[in-house]
């Protein structure tokens, strides 16, 4: 594999990057480094120690500015809700500041490769969320530990030390390939956990939540991630079979049965989880990841079109069926109308966070200069809509556009990637963001029904920012495995 | 697998895009829509966080403007000469719908109309709050208080406006309100006075002018007719109807007659230049029954009928009026003359004047001259419109001419004014046996080159019953309002 010290610094920017295909043996160098002149090896040397320095100094300095934004919402807040500077929460998130680049310190030794911008990214979203979800406090009234702010921080600091110890832990990824069985065992009882007596807890209808005492968590959202491990490890040991094998029908080729079977599985799960958690939005969430990891693995599209009919089928009838599907259903297509918006459980939200949206219009109100507390949940589904409507569209531009350069991220793992499980678990991790993005964020703005997700690193809810956190951590140790990975055929 | 990847690269983006389509289309297209749902609690408090624009007469006097307020709410609304606008400016509550101008043109006095981005924009930075539009009317207020003082204690509606641009010169609706007892900040004060004033037998708070139950329009309709019959050339001014004194209705043992219960002038048939100088029935009953139904119902759509009117911007709608289709051959001849189910708004008539008046062009009807912004630079100013070209210039003038007759030796001799050629037709329409007559005035002045266009109608017989006539107590209306145009 032909790779420069110039294809180096330009890959920072670029998705195109040549790849071979990646399962082949690497050619041994030796016996050219032995003929290489003395200089171009210590130019090697010098190139393979400045680049990290340089991405992690990129990295450092992205950072900081990802702070200062944050500490200047968080200021715009409190001077536009307040009128005045309260320090005490300024303190509190420099907390997570001093957290962050402590993760920033500890990637300079164990990812020194690592994406320069994944980190700052998060950084960004977290921390605007912060504000805003601080924001909706004070129009609560809310203060201590009833203050969903105050528990977003604690929950961001935990997810940054879970991030940082996964960093530590994982140092070579391919060791989840192995532990796949166990990520999908993992996955299953997570997604299942909420159905057991006693600890299981129904909230706002859906019944994904366990809570132990105080404590509350949606294990489904930890369960993507040890789902996306599983698909990657079992599609790149099973693909040929998947891929190869099968009958020509109508000018497609369809899998054996038997070859059917983990399809049916996570086809079954979801929904499972879509008939007794009622929820729509994890139940296309996780089929949607299983969907395009299969495509990817085996380059099927048969597999696609055959999984989207399966779904649109089990959508069919739990439309019909299911009555919260149906009246969401109704909710999104006439949201406006005096029915859905009256009725129990209808449009009611969806049309006040829309009222929000409107409200902000192209510039925003200003940081605590809206109405964001009118609308139900504003902190956590509708978040966005909040955010829309103090940031103006705006903001809401660079929040979705920070979004998909997180996504781009990671599916440049996909691309650059020197093996086949890395590059299918970039892929899956970055593409789990992006549709759980689409899926929250277009209910919200009613490109599709609402379902309750939350929006990643954005919305309150712990569950949510430590799996989050964890996926960026994941996707931190990938992109340092292609940078680290030994250049291979460097030129003379 | 790279071509995968980029087929699932195109997906994301093609979910993103999708993503940043919607939120522009709800935070800028629709923008205006959403602000003017009932439902949106978010515009309401805005609209009285911020100091909302004021509304002008056309001379730039203040008829409603915000004032500091020291309860929760910054600013009080307050209207100056309340009861002789109310049916202009409307009122602006806390949580309830807003009539007339303030509620048609609250995006623009509350300042979150989208054309006002940029002054939002640049308040954003010089940190001053958002302040609203002003709204200067058409409305002039000489006319508009003389239309008042001479409608005394007459309940009915008064329009006048110009016809060579559609601008409103005056609109009074009596019996009248206080729309400061109104714009109160309390939904319980509101109540209140509002409960007193809709359970009012007078209906103060319709607006006559342009909406409420209708009225029959009686003779003032025979306009439209004749210029219908004129303009399909199914007949000229010239052509001759019987002329007798009492008029069997077809299939019916009803008797119609003239205004006077005699036959229409001497001789034994009447031109239609006669019928509509002196205002008789039965020739144009006979006409009607000649030219149709759908003539004359094609013509009434043509000048407006069935149609509403937006006199703000796109809002204030008027209510559309009426003719009847597929009568009977007696209710026909009936809806000639502005009777049988013909029901119409005083605009509607103004407006059918204002195109005779201007040859056959009728401009749009506008109550908005200009929206001006905070610094005094002009947001947006309303051109005349051209509505339509209902009848040609020479149907036009040709009714114009039968209307000058109508007042220099007909039936609307009390429209006279010294010095000046008046066009205009009187009407006196039934209600029922024994309820008092609506009487009408419609016409406009110098007749040669028309500076006004005015329209009055009067419930209740004037108080007089069935005793008055429309030639007794609008038309003189009609002459006070004109005269005010022409004495500026």
């Amino acid at each position: 594999m032909p790779q420069t010290s110039a294809s180096l610094k330009t890959s920072l920017i670029g998705w195109r990057m040549p790849v071979t295909s990646s399962t082949k043996p690497v050619p041994v160098q030796t016996a050219t480094t032995a003929t290489e002149p003395r200089t171009s090896l210590s130019k090697t040397i010098r190139v393979r120690l400045r680049v990290p320095a340089r991405l992690r100094n990129l990295e450092l300095a992205l950072l900081l500015v990802a702070c200062g934004i944050v500490a200047f919402a968080i200021v715009l807040v409190q001077l536009g809700a307040l009128g005045h500077v309260d320090s005490t929460i300024v303190t509190i998130s420099a907390g997570l500041a001093v957290l962050v680049l402590a993760m920033h310190l500890v990637m300079r030794v164990v990812a020194p490769q690592a994406d320069p911008l994944i980190l700052p990214i998060i950084t960004l979203l977290n921390g605007v969320g912060i504000a805003e979800i601080y924001r909706i406090d004070i129009a609560y009234g809310a203060s201590g530990w009833d203050s969903a702010g105050i528990r977003q921080i604690v929950w961001t600091g935990m997810a940054i030390v879970i991030a940082i110890a996964v960093l530590i832990l994982v140092r070579n990824h391919r060791v989840l390939q192995r532990y796949r069985y166990i990520a999908m065992f993992t996955g299953v009882v997570l997604l299942l956990l909420p159905m057991l007596p006693l600890i299981g807890r129904t909230i706002n209808g859906a019944r994904v939540w366990i809570g132990i005492g105080p404590f509350s968590f949606q294990p489904g959202e930890l369960a993507k991630v040890a789902l996306a491990i599983f698909f990657a490890g079992y599609l790149v040991t099973a693909r040929d079979s998947l891929s190869m094998v099968g009958r020509k029908f109508l000018g497609m080729r369809l899998p054996r049965a038997r070859d059917l079977g983990p399809i049916l599985v996570v086809f079954a799960a979801s929904m499972i989880v879509l008939i007794f958690q009622k929820d729509l939005g994890t139940s296309l969430l996780y089929f949607g990841l299983f969907l395009v990891m299969l495509y990817v693995a085996t380059g099927r599209a048969s597999w696609i079109v055959l999984g989207l009919g399966m779904f649109a089928l089990g959508a069919l009838v739990a439309y019909k069926a299911l009555t919260y599907v149906n009246g969401r259903v109704h909710s999104w297509l006439n949201a406006f109308s005096a029915t859905n918006y009256n009725a129990k459980g209808g449009s009611y939200q969806i049309v006040q966070g829309i009222f929000g949206l409107a409200h902000g219009g192209m510039l925003g109100t200003g940081l605590g200069r809206g109405a964001p507390q009118k609308t139900p949940l504003a902190t956590s589904d509708f978040i966005f809509s909040s955010l829309g409507e103090e940031l103006g569209l705006v903001g809401i531009f660079a929040i979705l556009a920070l979004y998909l350069l997180f996504v781009s991220r990671g599916l440049r793992i996909g691309f650059t990637g020197q093996d086949d499980f890395g590059r299918l678990l970039g892929v899956g991790l970055a593409f789990v963001v992006a549709l759980q993005v689409f899926i929250v964020i277009g209910g919200v703005t009613r490109v599709i029904p609402l379902t309750g997700l939350t929006t990643p690193f954005l919305a309150a809810g712990g569950s949510s920012l430590v799996a989050n956190w964890i996926i960026a951590a994941l996707l931190l140790r990938l992109s340092d495995a292609i940078r680290s990975a030994p250049p291979v055929g460097m030129p003379a | 697998m790279n071509r995968q990847l980029r087929r699932v690269g195109t997906v994301v983006l093609l979910m993103f895009i999708a993503l940043f389509c919607s939120s522009t289309i709800i935070q800028v297209f629709s923008v205006d829509q959403l602000k003017s749902d009932p439902r949106n609690v978010r515009n309401l408090d805005d609209s009285y966080a911020a100091e909302r624009g004021a509304i002008l007469d056309s001379d730039g006097n203040v008829l409603a403007k915000s004032t500091p307020s020291t309860d929760v709410f910054k600013y009080q609304r307050v209207y100056t000469n309340p009861a002789v606008y109310s049916d202009v400016t409307g009122y602006f509550t806390f949580n309830q719908a807003n009539p007339g101008i303030e509620g048609a043109l609250d995006a623009y006095l509350s300042g979150s109309a989208n054309d006002q981005f940029l002054s939002n924009l640049s308040s954003i930075f010089t940190g001053k709050s958002v302040q609203g539009a002003s709204v200067e009317l058409t409305i002039d207020p000489k006319v508009q208080q003389a239309a008042w003082d001479a409608m005394g204690n007459n309940t009915g509606a008064v329009v006048a406006l110009d016809p060579k641009t559609g601008a409103i010169l005056a609109m009074v609706s009596k019996p009248s309100y206080d729309p400061n007892t109104l714009s109160v900040h309390s939904t319980s004060k509101f109540f209140v006075a509002y409960n007193a004033l809709i359970k009012s037998p007078s209906k103060p708070l319709t607006n006559r002018a342009t909406a409420g139950d209708l009225y029959h329009p009686g003779s003032v309709f025979k306009l439209v007719v004749a210029a219908a019959a004129l303009d399909s050339g199914k007949a000229t001014a010239d052509t001759e109807f019987q002329n007798p004194a009492a008029l069997q209705l077809p299939l019916s043992s009803a008797f119609i007659h003239n205004s006077t219960n005699q036959s229409c002038g001497p001789g034994a048939t009447a031109s239609i230049a006669t019928a509509i100088r002196l205002s008789c029935n039965i020739p144009i009953a006979q006409l009607g029954a000649s030219i149709g139904e759908a003539t004359i119902s094609e013509y009434a759509s043509r000048f407006g009928f069935g149609k509403p009117f937006a006199l703000a911007d796109g809002n204030f709608d008027v209510t559309p009026s009426i003719y009847p289709t597929g009568q009977d051959a007696p209710h026909l001849m009936l809806s000639a003359f502005g009777q049988s189910d013909d029901r119409v708004t005083p605009l509607q008539i103004a407006l059918d004047s204002a195109a005779i008046a201007n040859g056959g062009v009728e401009m749009q009807p506008t109550l908005i001259k200009k929206i001006i912004e905070p610094d005094l630079s002009e947001l947006k100013v309303l051109n005349p419109k051209i509505y339509g070209t209902p009848i040609s210039p020479t149907t036009a003038g040709a009714v114009r001419d039968m209307m000058i007759s109508s007042v220099a030796a007909g039936a609307a001799s009390n429209a006279r004014i010294v010095g000046v050629q008046v066009a205009g037709k009187t009407g006196t329409a039934q209600n029922g046996v024994h309820d008092p007559y609506t009487l009408w005035f419609t016409g406009f002045a110098p007749a040669n080159d028309p500076q006004v266009v005015v329209a009055v109608v009067i419930e209740n017989g004037g108080g007089r019953g069935q005793d008055a006539f429309g030639n007794q107590i609008a038309a003189p209306i009609g002459k006070a309002v004109m005269e005010a145009v022409l004495n500026k």
